[in-house]
């Protein structure tokens, strides 16, 4: 039988993985249904089980001048009203998950879980966030858009768990998610885009796009990103075919069940070109 | 195994069992609280939803871990609330049930929408219900019916 670990606080749980091979779950949206058994019988998990949803810890959201720490287990729902939350996350979180998800689904499993589809990670590899990760007697930083090496590959030794996700006071002049999918929520997103720019006296002082679902990562490329920058914002919206042809072959998505390469491609280019048009 | 105590519908209980059991299963084989439903097994229809402490959340994607010492309210207990009376007469005056497969989750949205938003515009509504399937009634007559709760029971929430 595959044991169940409700640890009663953050150092038993690091101790526990420590000592233990695990698999985590925190909230579950995911990981239940990816195990899911026949009705009636417990979750056909392969492993034991480390739950970590409930540990105190890691249900603060706080902030320094720098960065704003979200605590891995606080809930979607959570991270949703707390005021420091950046807009941008909110309309993410909003268009990703139906209330009864928000309140048991958490941002460190949409990371973990590294689909590419993932909404979530699109607006943190935009936002540049990233996570701390603890082990018993390590502490680490990683960027999130390298912790994800590829569809559900990350980079977190047996022993590590996800604390918080640290994300980087910017403001923009405007920043925009998108989510391109069949319902409200609840869908598994075609494609998912966010953009983001500030200006400086009508320059380009940093210009940012994320798409996800599109490639096995979510596409993102600072080299593109500074070629923009200095731009004024009339030039940058005359520039839209170039900036279409840069980012054109990096986005490879594949077809499946939630829709066909052909439009998931025309539609990233339509929401990057929306996007700049209507700065 | 592993004894866990939780509330539920306003009663302590304590059961000794695996914590790796959705607590949909728990729900209706050990309780047999049968208002919450197995419809997509995936978190997608809203049929299994329950309040835990006073939020939704779908049961067949929660862990009996997640559980322990917390709040559960299904759709049985709820209907001893002066609020179930209020949305029960508004889905069955504007026509919100047909099959009702899907209406102990939605009842259970509308519960946790009005109590977070007692006023909710029809937006309000469809995002509150966003995560519940009706395949009879085409929603509209249900977002009526939320609205016709909201009103009649104006102060409840």
């Amino acid at each position: 039988m595959v044991e169940a670990y409700v640890p009663k606080n953050l150092k038993a749980a690091l101790e526990m993985l420590h000592e233990k091979s695990l698999r985590i779950v925190a909230g579950g949206t995911d990981m239940l249904i990816q195990n899911r058994n026949r009705s009636g019988l417990p979750i056909n998990f392969k492993s034991d089980i480390l739950y970590v949803f409930d540990l105190e810890e890691l249900k603060r959201i706080e902030e320094d001048s720098e960065f704003l720490y979200i605590g891995a287990s606080c809930s979607l729902e959570s991270i949703l009203e707390n005021k420091l939350t950046p807009e941008l996350l909110k309309m993410t979180i909003l268009e990703m998950a139906s209330p009864a998800i928000r309140n048991t689904g958490t941002l460190a499993g949409n990371i973990a879980n590294a689909s590419p589809a993932g909404d979530g990670i699109v607006t943190l590899v935009l936002e540049d966030a990233l996570l701390e990760i603890q082990s018993i007697n390590h502490l680490r930083r990683e960027k999130v858009q390298d912790f994800i090496q590829g569809v559900r590959k990350i980079n977190l030794n047996s022993d590590e768990l996800i604390t918080k996700i640290i994300i980087p006071k910017v403001t923009f002049d405007k920043a925009y998610f998108k989510k391109v999918g069949p319902r409200l929520s609840d869908a598994i997103s075609k494609v998912a885009f966010a953009g983001a720019i500030k200006f400086e006296d009508t320059i380009v002082k940093d210009f940012r796009i994320c798409l996800g679902a599109v490639n096995i990562k979510m596409v993102r490329d600072s080299a593109i990103e500074k070629k923009y920058i200095g731009k004024t914002k009339k030039e940058l919206q005359g520039l839209i075919s170039q900036i279409l042809n840069d980012y054109s072959p990096l986005i490879k998505p594949i077809d499946d069940q939630r829709s066909n390469k052909e439009y998931r491609k025309q539609v990233s280019l339509n929401l990057i070109q929306e996007f700049i048009e209507n700065l | 195994m592993a004894k866990i105590k939780f509330i539920l519908n306003n009663q302590s209980q304590e059961i000794d069992t695996d914590l790796n059991r959705r607590l949909l299963d728990v729900l209706r084989n050990d309780f047999n609280l049968t208002g919450p439903k197995e419809g997509c097994g995936e978190g997608e229809c809203g049929a299994c939803a329950v309040l835990l402490n006073g939020k939704i959340v779908n049961s067949c994607s929660v862990p009996l871990a997640n559980v322990v010492s917390k709040e559960i309210m299904t759709i049985e207990g709820f209907s001893q609330t002066k609020r179930y009376e209020i949305i029960k007469e508004a889905f069955a005056e504007m026509g919100g049930v047909q099959c009702g497969f899907c209406t102990p989750g939605m009842i259970i949205a509308t519960e946790s929408l009005l109590r977070h938003n007692p006023h909710p515009t029809i937006e309000e509504i469809k995002i509150g219900l966003s995560g519940n399937l009706c395949r009879c009634t085409g929603y509209n007559l249900i977002v009526k019916a939320i609205q016709q709760a909201a009103k009649k029971g104006d102060g409840l929430w």
